[in-house]
């Protein structure tokens, strides 16, 4: 693990790792940079696409659970108004959909981050605790098909880094 | 991306966002420090104590409430939505401005919202917790309030989806979830940097428990600002809803005075009025307090003062409107609605908000005032009661005389009316004051986006 203190030093170390072949890779920063996914090669997520379906199955649901309560399950004429009154139905529906999909956004998030995760190897880097305060820090995972401890550690310490530790797993 | 904001806008320049000698590890420390390391001061205490004393009260009333029942309070035919339901209203119009400044200003991509965001959010959660307790305690038994929403039950009925009172319920819940689930994600990564700053174990295991692990990993970060982003978007239009959904509450009825198609854009602004006012009215004392001048700068106070006097603006348009109505409709009710509300016994209620809520934001205009934090202050207050005021004249005045002069009455909230509306104001408060002790005030992490170091040069 590799230490920097400012960002455009560790998008450019990140950018020469993935170039050198490295691909299980990360980089760890006190807030987020864009520039920084994209050198590790992570710019996909399917997040949209739950949040998506989240808003879709919440807007049908909303409206098909009034439209079974109200037309199916106990039909009530109310005014003379025709049991699907689907104009009056259309405020829940919507609420609905706000609701799923945001659930949606937030526990999906969560959940592709495999959050709450209480232990990472990473906290057992020393200076580790300034990452959420002003240290950037970029991880050669021992999981990569390239890794060898010696020439990792070699190539690392010719990115220029404050700093250079070897994380035990 | 701060580079394009100052050549689109060149006058901004000369007001920066923030203090211009900020670092990563000033902002940091400073905002962290406010919660972990300084000694809570004296007035802390006061201010919570009184707020806390005032919750009582709301206690008491509530208990009182629910064991002599809803004749406690000056209610009854005709007007039978009195000062709670209004007070309701009220509350969940000062949350909106909290969802503007974190959604909408978000998507906007204004940055000087990034140092009232998180307090504007906790306003919002804390707001709309009181506003939520009104309408169930006038439901009369509260604990039947689960009725509202549709479970299987043994009755084999369902609630009546056709009424905006059923809207209103699915609305204001969702917006309570949302907003707290919004406010939680901001802050996550504030946790973790609480965590790892804070010195004695019990704060460590605490925010830790809060952070779920968070490490700033870039992979995180990229799904986080997505969700984020798609929150924005989301609660967007959510914002813009609940407001019209709890028009629709009035405009749905046939009530002269309610019944009126100005509603739901009138409501919505309203609501961003009285809620700038109320972020005015706590960030002026609050900045000073605690010394945050370099985060919340004169720019800001500028900027909610402007969307204040552009908000009471479209206030002000609709009660025109309302009045032109009153008078086009040739309806004789109608007529008698607008003369009663100017002429009748309430008519100094309709005046004082005339004065409040159009006539006070006039000042904004001049360049002086909105420079001067007292005199903005005030001006924050009397709007806040502006805003008051007119749900009074809307709930109340449009009720107590209606089609046939039989049925008119007259109202008048009784003490422990009062009382319930002085003890959420205590709850609010109390909140507030909790928040600002135990969690990071100003959003951390995305003051550091918005540094000047904070840029990758390529």
């Amino acid at each position: 693990m590799a230490e920097f203190d400012n960002p455009t030093d560790l998008v450019a170390a990140a950018r020469r790792t993935y170039q050198a072949g490295y691909r299980r890779i990360n980089g760890y920063s006190p807030y987020p940079i864009e520039e920084l996914s994209e050198a590790i090669g992570f710019t996909h997520t399917a997040l949209p696409i739950i949040v998506l379906i989240g808003g879709v199955l919440g807007g049908l649901g909303g409206f098909f659970m009034q439209y079974w309560m109200e037309v199916i399950n106990y039909p009530l004429n109310v005014g003379g108004k025709p049991y699907n009154s689907w104009p009056a139905f259309i405020p829940i529906t919507f609420e609905c959909t706000i609701l799923c999909a945001a659930l949606a956004a937030v526990f999906g998030m969560l959940a592709l981050n495999k959050l709450p995760q209480p232990y990472h190897p990473v906290f057992n880097a020393p200076n580790f605790a300034l990452a959420t305060r002003d240290s950037f820090f970029l991880v050669i995972e021992a999981s990569d098909r390239k890794f060898e401890h010696d020439a990792v550690m070699k190539f690392m310490s010719g990115l220029g880094p404050k700093d250079l530790v070897d994380v035990e797993v | 991306m701060a580079d394009e904001h100052q050549s689109d806008a060149p006058h901004h320049t000369t007001v920066p966002v923030i203090d211009p000698g900020l670092t990563f590890a000033s902002v940091t420390d400073k905002i962290s420090s406010i919660v972990l390391k300084r000694k809570t001061p004296l007035a802390w205490f006061i201010g919570f104590a009184i707020s806390f004393i005032l919750f009582q009260l709301m206690m008491l009333a509530i208990t009182n409430l629910v064991f002599v029942g809803i004749g406690l309070w000056g209610v009854n035919v005709p007007v039978a939505w009195g000062i709670d339901i209004l007070n309701f209203v009220w509350w969940i119009g000062i949350g909106h401005a909290g969802t503007l400044i974190s959604a909408i200003l978000l998507l906007l991509r204004q940055q000087w919202r990034t140092s009232i965001n998180r307090f504007a959010e906790a306003m919002t959660l804390f707001a709309v917790a009181q506003a939520g307790m009104y309408p169930i305690f006038h439901l009369g038994r509260p604990w039947l309030a689960y009725w509202l929403f549709p479970y299987p039950n043994t009755m084999g009925v369902w609630p009546q989806f056709r009424s905006p009172l059923m809207w209103d319920v699915f609305a204001v819940s969702t917006y309570a979830t949302v907003s707290a689930m919004f406010w939680f994600v901001g802050l996550i990564p504030d946790f973790a940097t609480l965590r790892d700053r804070a010195q004695s174990k019990p704060f460590q295991i605490i925010y830790g428990w809060f952070a779920m692990g968070w490490r700033g990993s870039a992979r995180h970060w990229h799904r986080y600002e997505m969700a984020y982003l798609l929150l924005a978007g989301l609660a967007t239009p959510l914002v813009l809803s609940v407001h019209t959904i709890v028009s629709f509450d009035f405009a749905a009825g046939i009530i002269p005075g309610w019944h009126a198609t100005i509603f739901p854009p009138y409501f919505v602004a309203g609501a961003i009025y009285a809620g700038f006012a109320m972020v005015l009215f706590l960030t002026i004392p609050l900045r000073k307090f605690y010394g945050l001048e370099g985060f919340i700068t004169m720019r800001h106070v500028h900027n909610m003062a402007k969307v204040m006097l552009a908000t009471g603006l479209i206030v002000g348009y609709g009660y025109v409107v309302e009045a032109f109505f009153g008078w086009y409709s040739g309806n004789k009710y109608e007529r008698y609605m607008i003369w009663n509300r100017m002429h009748g016994p309430y008519a100094v209620y309709y005046w004082a908000l005339i004065l409040c809520n159009i006539i006070t934001p006039q000042f904004l205009w001049i360049k002086k005032v909105r420079s001067n934090l007292l005199l903005l202050w005030l001006i924050s207050i009397v709007v806040s009661i502006g805003m008051w005021l007119e749900r009074f004249v809307i709930v109340v005045t449009s009720l107590h005389r209606d089609f046939l002069p039989s049925s008119w009455g007259m109202y008048q909230p009784t003490q422990w009316d009062w009382a319930m509306f002085v003890g959420t104001l205590g709850f609010f408060f109390s909140l507030l004051f909790l928040f600002i002790r135990f969690l990071p005030m100003i959003s951390i992490f995305e003051m550091r986006t918005i540094l000047p170091e904070a840029e990758v040069e390529e």
